[in-house]
C-alpha cells in the first residue's frame, strides 16, 4: 500500500516541513499527515486584494497547500496591469480582477478552490471576515488596511485579567510595496501590534499647497493636481470626481497636459497621473513576487507551527544594493482598537449620568467630564453645546438600554484625566459587562477550548 | 494555530443558534479620534458648528464663521467639513460653502490654508483648522493667492479691496462675478 509518508507527493517539499519535528518549530507543532490533510480541510483564507501582489499571493498559498481561498478585489482589469498582474491577459481588459484571477489560479492549481468577491471590502457584513481563519492583505491604500484591521480586532475578546482569547485572535499577513521597497508584517491581534498601533509607519502623503497649483506650478505633478483639485470642480461644478472612472482620468491627464504646456514643465504621462491622483509609487513585478513569498511562508507557519512567526515587521529595500530588516515593534497597550481597554462591570440599573460619575472615581481611569460613545452612537457628548444638548436626555438612562441591551460591548470615552495632580485630554476604551445577565459565564468559558 | 481553526470550525456548527451574535457596526479610529476633538472643541464666538446628518454623524460637519473685525466684519462664511475614517493621518477636507471674494479662497470654495494641506500634522486638531479659517478673514494675505484678482487687488489697492468684499458680502458683482449677500 501506498504510505502518504513516503509516496512521491505533489506536496514533497512541503512534507519535509510538515512531517518532520524540528527544533526550531512553534510551540504547538505537531508534525505528520494529519496536519497536512487538516491544512486543507481547516484553514480558510481572505486575500484582500487581486492587483500585483494579489496575484503572487494567490498563486503562492495555492502552491503551498492551501485548498480554501476567497478574494475580495473591486476593481476592473486595465491595460496597464498587464505588465505585472500576470494572472491576467489582453482579452481579461475590463472584466474583475478577483473573478479572472481566481479562475486562473484553479485552473493551473488541482484541488485548490477560490471563491471570488468582486465588491468594496465594506460591501461585506463584518461576520464575512469571520469566517476565515487568516486575512492576507495585498493592497495600495491605508484606509483598506485600517479597515481590515479594526474589522480583524473587533472579533478579539479578552478574559476577565487582560489576556486575550487566542479563539477569537483573527490573524493578518499583510505586504506592500512601493516600487523598489516593501513590507511584510504579521499582525497577531493581542499579541503583536496591530495596524493602528503603529500607523505612524507609514509616511503622510505629500500635498502640495493649492496656490502653488494654482499660481507657480513648477512640475508635472503640480500640473495633474491642479487639474485634479481645482479645474475639475471649477468645469464640473457638483460632480465628484471618481478616480476609479477612466473617463475622468483622461479627463484629468488632458487638462494636466495643457497646463503643462502652457508653463514650459515636461513630463505628463497617463501613468503619472494615475499615480499622483491615487497615491500610488509604480509597482515592479519582482518586488511584488518577494513579498508575496514572504506573505505565504508567515500564512504557512501561522497556520501549521512548522516554524517560528516573522517578529513582527520584515523590510525590503531594493533601492541601492539590497537590504532586508526584521524590526519587532511594540504594541502600543492603549491602543483603541487592538487593546483588551479597561473592564469594567456594572449593574443593568446604572444610568448613563452615573455611569460617567464613576468613571470619575474609578481607579485606573479617573477621567472627569466624559463623552460616551457606543458603536458611531453618540450617547452623551459634553460639548459642542448643540450636541451637549442633542444628547442630554440620555442621561437619565439606563446605559444598558443605551447599549441596546448588549450584555457586554465596548464603549469609548473622551474627557480629563486627573493622575499625579496633572491634568490630561485622553480618549479611553472600556470594556463594559452587565452583571447578573443569563449567558455570560458560558461566553467565558469558550476561551478554555 | 491549526487547533484553535478546528475547534473554531466546528463551534460554528454549533453557534448557529447562540445569542449576542456579531458586532455590527464597528467605529474607525478616526472616528474616534474625531469624537474627541469634536467634545473638546472650544470655539470663539463668532464660529458655530453643526450636523446636517444628526449626532452621531460627525464626519461631516458645517462651521459657520461671522468675523468681528476686519474686512469681513458681518459676513457670514459657511465651510463644510469632511474627515477621513483615517483621520488623523490625513487632514479633514474643507470647503468654503459661501462664494466669497476672498484672495485665499477661489470662487468654487478652494481654500489655501497651509495646515490644510502641506503643514498638517497628527497633532493638529479641528479646534485648530477652525481657528485657522477664522483667521484667514482677520488677516487675508495676498501671498497665497488663490483668487489672483483679488490677490492683486488687496495688494495693490487695499481701499478698493475693502469695498469689493463690502460689495460682494451685500450681494453684487466684483468684476464679471456675481457674489450672492452673505450677511
Ligand atoms: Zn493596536
Amino acid at each position: 500500500m501506498t504510505d502518504a509518508t513516503t509516496a512521491p507527493s505533489r506536496s514533497r517539499d512541503l512534507d519535509k516541513l510538515l512531517l518532520r519535528p524540528g527544533n526550531l518549530v512553534g510551540p504547538i507543532f505537531d508534525p505528520g499527515t494529519q496536519l497536512r490533510e487538516d491544512l486543507k480541510e481547516y484553514v480558510r483564507i481572505l486575500v484582500v486584494g487581486a492587483g500585483g501582489l494579489g496575484c503572487e499571493l494567490l498563486k503562492d498559498l495555492a502552491l503551498s497547500g492551501f485548498t480554501n481561498l476567497e478574494v475580495i478585489d473591486m476593481d476592473r482589469i486595465e491595460v496597464s496591469n498587464l505588465n505585472r498582474q500576470f494572472l491576467f491577459r489582453l482579452e481579461d481588459v475590463g472584466k474583475p480582477k478577483a473573478e479572472v484571477a481566481a479562475k486562473r489560479v484553479m485552473q493551473r492549481v488541482s484541488g485548490v478552490n477560490i471563491v471570488p468577491h468582486f465588491c468594496r471590502i465594506e460591501d461585506k457584513e463584518i461576520e464575512f471576515y469571520n469566517d476565515f481563519s487568516i486575512i492576507v492583505l495585498g493592497l495600495d491604500s491605508i484606509e483598506a488596511r485600517s479597515y481590515i484591521n479594526s474589522v480583524a480586532c473587533s472579533f478579539l475578546e479578552y478574559d476577565s485579567d487582560d489576556n486575550p482569547r487566542d479563539i477569537t485572535m483573527k490573524p493578518m499577513v499583510d505586504g506592500g510595496t512601493e516600487g523598489f521597497k516593501g513590507h511584510a508584517r504579521v499582525i497577531l491581534p493581542g499579541r503583536t501590534p496591530c495596524f493602528e498601533c503603529t500607523i505612524w509607519l507609514f509616511p503622510p502623503q505629500v500635498k502640495f499647497p493649492l496656490c502653488t497649483l494654482a499660481e507657480t506650478p513648477r512640475n508635472a505633478a503640480h500640473c495633474i493636481e491642479y487639474a485634479h483639485l481645482i479645474k475639475w470642480n471649477e468645469v464640473h461644478g457638483g460632480k465628484a470626481f471618481d478616480p476609479d472612472e477612466p473617463e475622468h482620468m483622461k479627463w484629468v491627464y488632458n487638462e494636466a497636459v495643457k497646463r503643462a504646456e502652457l508653463f514650459g514643465i515636461q513630463g505628463v504621462t497617463y501613468s503619472l497621473t494615475q499615480g499622483v491622483v491615487k497615491n500610488i509609487i509604480p509597482a515592479i513585478a519582482s518586488t511584488n513576487a518577494v513579498i508575496s513569498a514572504a506573505c505565504a511562508l508567515e500564512t504557512l507557519k501561522i497556520a501549521s507551527g512548522c516554524s517560528k512567526t516573522l517578529s513582527n515587521y520584515l523590510t525590503y529595500n531594493g533601492v541601492e544594493g539590497l537590504h532586508i530588516k526584521v524590526t519587532e515593534f511594540v504594541r502600543d497597550k492603549d491602543c483603541l482598537v487592538c487593546g483588551p481597554g479597561v473592564l469594567i462591570e456594572l449593574d443593568t440599573s446604572v444610568t448613563l449620568q452615573k455611569f460617567i460619575d464613576l468613571l470619575e472615581e474609578h481607579p485606573r481611569l479617573l477621567l472627569s467630564k466624559a463623552s460616551v460613545t457606543h458603536r458611531g452612537k453618540n450617547l452623551y457628548m459634553q460639548a459642542p453645546p448643540v450636541l451637549e444638548e442633542m444628547t442630554r436626555s440620555n442621561l437619565s438612562l439606563p446605559l444598558f438600554e443605551l447599549m441596546g441591551k448588549a450584555t457586554k460591548d465596548i464603549v469609548h470615552v473622551t474627557g480629563i484625566e486627573n493622575k499625579d495632580d496633572k491634568k490630561t485630554s485622553c480618549l479611553r476604551k472600556l470594556r463594559v459587562v452587565f452583571k447578573g445577565i443569563d449567558g455570560i459565564m458560558d461566553m467565558d468559558m469558550a476561551g478554555g477550548a | 494555530m491549526i487547533r484553535l481553526f478546528k475547534v473554531k470550525e466546528k463551534q460554528k456548527q454549533l453557534a448557529e443558534n447562540a445569542n449576542g451574535g456579531p458586532p455590527t457596526k464597528k467605529q474607525s479610529a478616526g472616528e474616534l479620534r474625531l469624537h474627541k476633538d469634536i467634545s473638546e472643541l472650544n470655539l470663539p464666538k463668532s464660529c458655530t458648528i453643526s450636523f446636517p446628518n444628526g449626532k452621531d454623524d460627525l464626519m461631516n460637519f458645517e462651521v459657520s464663521i461671522r468675523p468681528d473685525e476686519g474686512y469681513y466684519l458681518g459676513g457670514l462664511f459657511v465651510f463644510s467639513f469632511q474627515v477621513s475614517p483615517v483621520y488623523p493621518h490625513e487632514a479633514p477636507k474643507v470647503k468654503c460653502k459661501t462664494k466669497v471674494y476672498h484672495p485665499n479662497i477661489d470662487l468654487e470654495g478652494n481654500v489655501c490654508l497651509n495646515i490644510l494641506r502641506e503643514d498638517w500634522k497628527p497633532v493638529l486638531n479641528i479646534n485648530t483648522v477652525i481657528y485657522g479659517l477664522f483667521h484667514l478673514f482677520t488677516e487675508p494675505n495676498f501671498e497665497d493667492p488663490l483668487n489672483h484678482d483679488a490677490a492683486a487687488v488687496l495688494r495693490d489697492n487695499p481701499k478698493m479691496f475693502e469695498s469689493n468684499v463690502r460689495r460682494a458680502m451685500a450681494g453684487g458683482y466684483v468684476g464679471q462675478t456675481y457674489f450672492s449677500r452673505c450677511m
